[in-house]
């Protein structure tokens, strides 16, 4: 058993070059495609796409439901791609909670127990203490179709970490909950992870959720990891076209990188030079490249002390309670701008629009179609 | 179509000047019912009847009530004796169906492999051909085999078409398990073993006890394949099928109407049982 993840001592979680291929009748399906991705100790590590991405098999590869055709799972250092699920630290909150229908709440949360070889007397006070800390200490008898869709997500929960696992691992744990009690789960699975400091691994289609809950985010698609890094990295400064669009709104200009250092770049977009945070993965002058402004991000009204300005019409103003979202027609294509509902200054047809260098991010390689306001 | 009010309202019993529409000549329909049934029932009906006819001859009129057949049937060595092979054999029948029948579902459910289908099919052979085949065909085999034929042959006999019974309601729940139940319990460190016993048969258990009272039933008073298998010892209907053809008497009513009254019982406890946990 080597520990050859000698390099990511640190990381509790480690996927390397991993691929998961499913056979079709056209060929190959690459459920997952060359996935490297290290998760931290005590870190709440989320797997964000839409469906079909490639976030819940990536799941199922760490907790062994799956053995991937390349690559190599280590957790805790160890080397575990061929071990079966019962011989990994990890646990699984599913999507369905997957209770055992047969067995009492008491039942279903001492199973891990049980199943150690744990004698009675030290389970029953550990079962009891679980069913305080999720606050359903008088469910202890019932069936789990007695209990409602929060109360089967608590037992699922007190059962995946009675055992006080290493990682524990969700998918998609609130989906199947009503949008109201959606939120307060949230707030609780959050101060969870943060009292018990256990590392979660957290599979969501929802941008939203991963965004309010992650110190980490992998956003996939077609089995790729398109990028990894905390919300605010993910939604300020995307690195891939896929995620600029994927995370939030954002208006989206294309052009040609005309000078560039390190730091700025300055790209003509519609024969307008606009400037911009130079990327990582740096384009040469000449360059086709998308660049892209959050609609929070464009100031209404003059600024000194922005980088780049442009004047417009009013196209249309769409009231959304707190905000306002106003489409503005430049000469760099319709601009959509989110105001608060209190500063209002939109509703006069002639508007200047003013952002700074650092909240316009170029990402290479341009779109297929040209200027798309999403 | 639309209803002005005022029509919806003429059409309507309370209105009082319409009466609601009536199904016309309902009586025909309820005395074809009763007759079909009869048909079907009444000569069950006449036969516990005449357990309880105070006349020696298995035959009408009624003569008055008694539980003389029963007393004697149960005081019979040979009925007892026949009583218990029957029990011998439909228990060890079943307990050989069921287990090879919860394999069988289990290969079913789990793999996926070459010629599944016709395996399938292959299994419900035995409660597709007629008796007599299965007889012959057994009864030729054994032979072949230099096994004596005893107690042991009609077990075999009955086990192969019990097989298909137990596998029946043992598949249908297997195929309603989540599987995910199955991956929690390995995620939380229960092996193979222990996922079985602990988590997938406690969900398939009513269905195997059902299946496993149907195949009891069935070669409890099962004759055709017992005809070609059976030794010298007798087993129940073996036993009531000789007597019929010899002295008829009203004792074989009762015994009859006690073995009715068994498997009625079995397979309303199976039925109950697949029904509770159907949902």
């Amino acid at each position: 058993m080597g520990t050859s993840a000698g390099s990511h001592s640190n990381s509790l979680v480690y996927l390397e070059s991993v691929s998961k291929i499913y056979p079709t009748t056209a060929g190959e399906f690459y459920a997952v495609q060359n996935v490297t991705l290290e998760v931290k100790p005590g870190e709440f590590f989320s797997l964000l796409g839409s469906s079909g991405s490639g976030k819940t098999t990536t799941l199922r590869l760490i907790g062994g439901f799956e053995i991937p055709e390349y690559g190599q799972v280590f957790i805790g250092g160890e080397d575990v791609t061929e071990h079966p699920p019962y011989r990994r630290d990890v646990h699984t909150v599913f999507q369905s909670y997957a209770l055992f229908p047969h067995l009492t709440v008491a039942e279903n949360i001492a199973y891990p127990l049980r199943i150690a070889g744990l004698s009675r007397s030290n389970i029953a006070p550990r079962v009891q203490e679980a069913l305080r800390m999720f606050r359903i200490p008088e469910l202890g008898d019932r069936r789990p179709s007695q209990l409602s869709g929060g109360q089967q997500q608590r037992v699922a929960l007190a059962r995946a970490l009675i055992s006080r696992p290493k990682v524990l691992l969700l998918d998609e744990p609130l989906s199947a909950l009503d949008a109201k009690i959606r939120e307060e789960v949230r707030q609780e699975l959050r101060e969870l992870q943060r009292q018990t400091n256990l590392t979660f691994i957290y599979v969501t289609h929802d941008q939203e959720e991963a965004l309010a809950l992650s110190d980490r985010i992998a956003v996939m698609h077609q089995g790729r990891v398109e990028q990894i890094g905390t919300p605010e990295d993910i939604y300020t400064r995307p690195e891939s076209l896929f995620v600029a669009q994927f995370i939030g709104k954002a208006n989206f200009l294309t052009g040609q990188v005309m000078q560039l250092d390190a730091e700025m770049a300055i790209v003509m977009v519609n024969g307008i030079a606009v400037k911009a945070v130079a990327p990582k993965q740096v384009p040469s002058p000449g360059d086709w490249v998308t660049l892209m402004i959050r609609p929070e991000r464009l100031q209404v009204g003059q600024s000194v002390k922005a980088d780049n300005q442009v004047t417009g019409k009013t196209a249309s103003v769409t009231y959304i309670g707190q905000r306002i979202e106003s489409n503005v027609d430049t000469s760099l294509g319709q601009l959509t701008v989110t105001q608060l509902g209190g500063s209002a200054t939109m509703g006069q047809e002639d508007v200047t629009l003013t952002w700074t260098a650092h909240d316009c991010i170029v990402i290479p390689s341009p779109p297929s179609s040209p200027v798309s306001s999403v | 179509m639309t209803i002005s009010p005022s029509v919806e309202k003429s059409l309507h019993p309370a209105s009082g000047n319409a009466l609601p529409r009536q199904q016309a000549k309902p009586w025909l329909l309820a005395s074809w019912t009763l007759l079909v049934y009869g048909f079907l029932y009444l000569p069950i009906a006449v036969l516990v009847l005449m357990s309880f006819n105070d006349s020696t001859i298995l035959s009408l009129p009624f003569k008055g009530i008694t539980l003389n057949w029963y007393s004697m049937s149960l005081g019979d060595r040979a009925i007892r004796l026949a009583l218990i092979n029957s029990v011998k054999v439909a228990a060890m029948a079943t307990l050989l169906a069921t287990l090879f029948g919860l394999l069988a579902a289990f290969a079913i459910y789990r793999y996926r492999f070459f010629g599944k289908e016709t395996f399938r099919i292959a299994l419900n052979l035995p409660i597709l051909l007629p008796g007599i085949v299965t007889g012959v065909a057994m009864l030729a085999y054994f032979s072949d085999l230099g096994l004596d034929l005893s107690l042991w042959t009609v077990i075999l006999g009955h086990a192969v078409f019990g097989l298909p019974v137990a596998l029946g309601p043992i598949l249908t729940r297997l195929s309603q398990f989540p599987r995910s139940l199955e991956e929690a319990a390995y995620d939380l460190g229960a092996n193979p073993g222990q996922v079985f016993t602990g988590v997938i048969f406690p969900y398939i258990r009513s269905a195997v006890i059902a299946g496993a009272l149907l195949a009891f039933t069935l070669s409890f008073d099962e004759v055709v394949v017992t005809i070609f298998l059976t030794g010298r010892e007798n087993t129940l209907p073996m036993e009531i099928w000789g007597r019929l053809r010899t002295n008829i008497t009203p004792e074989i009513a009762a015994v009859a109407t006690l073995v009715l009254l068994i498997s009625t019982a079995i397979v309303l406890f199976s039925q109950w049982l697949t029904s509770r946990e159907a949902t």
